[in-house]
């Protein structure tokens, strides 16, 4: 607290100002949603609509893309593609009009599955360890504290990609290429600094004397922990989560070299989809928006948290 | 309910040396009040006691056993924190109820339930039972955080200054209400406190703290009326006692000074007006049940006790010589 309190901190900003500050919210709101605009609307485009010059912001929605996105389609010889029965579904007929047909779909939904296993998978074990190391960091006294938190921190003082290739000679030892395993180990290692120090920081906030109460009350260490500090610690955790998730779900370097089939997430699949018959933007953005979905979907899920700041505790300071 | 007995206690907090050899029997079913100014290392008694703290030497022992290999649960005590420590994600009823909930209690719902409501009546808070701990009023935190305590029945209660932020009508039922929780349960308190008038009021017994030593421990007639040291006699008594160089009144052994006393100790009951030397009235504090004198006697001043009707005022004289005085040696020691 400063001791000092001046004139201007008390008064209320001027109605000018709160317009310009309204404004200026609003202008680098409008510019950092355009370019997600534009992706979440050539997904509704039609092949010619997405590629027009100039881009056509009224445009007749088409489901094409997203069909293009979930499918394999062939062409046939003229007179087998009209010796087809009438097509039976609406996305038959959308091929269909494109002078294709469906042959079966496409590994989308799996590389979209393998993303959500190994980002939310990285995501809950670099919580889980995070919390408890920065819990001990935070609490105990461990020897050599300062050290160890800096050599945690020292793994971000690079690019992760920078250890590509002894990574990827040792996972290929270990078997760990293209597994959804090795991938979670991988983002985890990478988020586990992050996790430390962010969360180590939440928990210096909370009060020891909650702990010595709830330990004094009958508790072990363990479930003070799970009782009292946990959800004080929410806030953090939920942040923490969001930072972890947003990693792991956007790697794309390591993905490309460590994963091809089994284990292959979104990322590096999304560019592939170009290549399956000519230019496909609309599939190309179609992959892209439901790619962008469970990250806002879970960071609205967590906004509560994130909004709700620091507990006003209950501790006299 | 239990026998609390601390042997040898010493703890040091990096450089400070927060207890220094403290041996203190808490006996079972006493009211313990511990005084002595900020650092004397009353709250850090309390930590060694709960096993919050690990001391560096001694022992301390609970119902007859040492405790010090034991965890804080283990040992079966209720504390009340002086920052009050309530858990800011639980309601007041959960908070009240999360010890009763604990693995070492783990009481019935209903049970626990009727617990709650019996001490929410008790301290006056039955109406704030579904708040937010933190949408209290410091004073209803720190009623709830007694509570928390008082749900249990442990074998002894530690309170840490429990008492010092509420109002002086709250705080005057609550001691009441301590006091009546001692008497009927017979249980062991040890109590931290500034405030001499729960200390006498409270206490059957009274120890003195001074930087991590405890310098004299006994009934609180004894503590007031026969301190060892000017340190202790300080503590207690309002107005505080009158510290004078031995001869302010004249020649010492004309009082029946014993030998090497550099200091005469002089409480309102040790002042006897309308004799002696003549002393200028400096001030008067009219408190309603008493009236304090502030009086010059030569370069000294005094602070004593006028009858509530007396038509003295500031300029006046008054005669005043000590009656059967504390004396006390060059080093503050009562002799």
């Amino acid at each position: 607290m400063s001791g000092v309190s001046s004139s201007w901190s008390v008064t209320e900003p001027s109605k000018l100002s709160k317009w310009l500050a309204a404004t200026l919210v609003l202008a680098y709101t409008l510019i950092t949603l355009l370019p997600l605009l534009w992706i979440i609307s050539t997904g509704f485009k039609s092949g010619p609509d997405s590629i027009s010059y100039p881009p056509k912001v009224v445009f007749e929605p088409s489901l094409e893309g997203y069909v293009n996105l979930f499918t394999t389609r062939t062409r046939l010889g003229a007179e087998a593609f009209a010796a087809l029965p009438p097509p039976e579904t609406w996305y038959d007929r959308i091929v269909r009009q494109s002078g294709m047909v469906i042959a079966g779909p496409s590994r989308f939904g799996e590389r979209f599955l393998n993303s959500v296993i190994i980002g939310f998978g990285s995501t809950a074990l670099s919580i889980f360890l995070g919390t408890l190391a920065a819990y001990g960091f935070s609490r105990f006294k461990v020897p050599l504290k300062d050290d160890l938190l800096f050599f945690i921190l020292s793994t971000r003082m690079m690019p992760p990609i920078a250890v590509a290739i002894p990574i990827y000679l040792m996972y290929r030892q270990l078997g760990l290429s293209d597994t959804h395993l090795g991938m979670i180990l991988l983002y985890t290692a990478v988020n586990i600094s992050l996790a430390v120090w962010l969360l180590k920081g939440f928990i210096d906030e909370i009060p020891r004397e909650y702990e010595e109460a709830a330990l004094i009350d009958g508790y072990t260490r363990f479930q003070a922990f799970r009782k009292v500090v946990l959800p004080q610690a929410a806030t953090g955790i939920a942040s923490t989560a969001i930072f972890c998730l947003i990693f792991a779900w956007n790697e794309y370097a390591f993905a490309v070299l460590l994963t091809s089939g089994k284990a292959q997430t979104a990322p590096p699949f999304i560019p592939t989809i170009i290549g399956v018959g000519g230019q496909d933007w609309p599939a190309v953005a179609a992959g892209a928006t439901i790619f962008l979905l469970p990250v806002m979907i879970f960071t609205i899920l967590l906004r509560k948290h994130l909004l709700r700041g620091i507990t006003f505790g209950a501790v006299r300071k | 309910m239990a026998e609390v007995v601390l042997t040898g206690l010493s703890k040091t907090y990096g450089a400070t040396q927060a207890l220094k050899d403290v041996t203190l029997t808490i006996p079972d079913g006493a009211f313990v009040v511990l005084l002595g100014p900020t650092g004397a290392g009353k709250t850090t008694t309390l930590r060694l006691i709960a096993g919050l703290d690990q001391p560096d030497a001694g022992d301390i022992a609970i119902g007859g056993a040492s405790v010090l290999a034991e965890t804080p649960a283990q040992r079966d005590i209720a504390m009340v924190f002086q920052q009050y420590s309530l858990y800011p994600h639980l309601t007041v009823r959960d908070n009240l109820a999360f010890p009763l909930r604990s693995p070492m209690i783990a009481m019935p719902e209903d049970q626990i339930a009727a617990r709650v409501a019996e001490v929410a009546q008790v301290l006056r808070i039955p109406h704030k039972l579904d708040n937010k701990a933190t949408a209290l009023s410091g004073g209803e935190m720190q009623r709830v955080s007694i509570g928390r305590a008082l749900v249990r029945n442990p074998r002894i209660y530690l309170m840490d200054e429990p008492l010092s932020s509420l109002d002086a009508k709250l705080r005057a039922d609550l001691r009441i209400e301590l006091k009546r929780i001692h008497s009927d349960l017979g249980a062991t308190f040890l109590y931290v406190t500034h405030d001499q008038i729960e200390a006498m009021t409270m206490a059957t017994h009274i120890g003195v703290l001074d930087q991590g030593r405890l310098v004299q421990f006994g009934p609180p007639r004894e503590i007031y009326e026969n301190p060892v040291s000017t340190y202790v006699a300080s503590r207690l008594g309002q107005p505080r006692i009158a510290l004078l160089p031995a001869d302010a009144f004249g020649p010492p052994a004309q009082f029946g000074a014993p030998e090497g006393a550099a200091q005469i100790g002089l409480r309102p009951e040790h002042i006897l007006q309308g004799e002696g030397p003549s002393a200028l009235v400096h001030r008067l504090e009219h408190l309603g049940d008493q009236t304090r004198l502030h009086l010059d006697l030569g370069p000294h001043r005094i602070v004593t006790l006028a009858d509530p009707h007396t038509r003295l005022g500031p300029g006046d004289t008054l005669l005043i010589r000590p009656q059967s005085p504390l004396w006390f040696d060059a080093q503050g020691q009562r002799i």
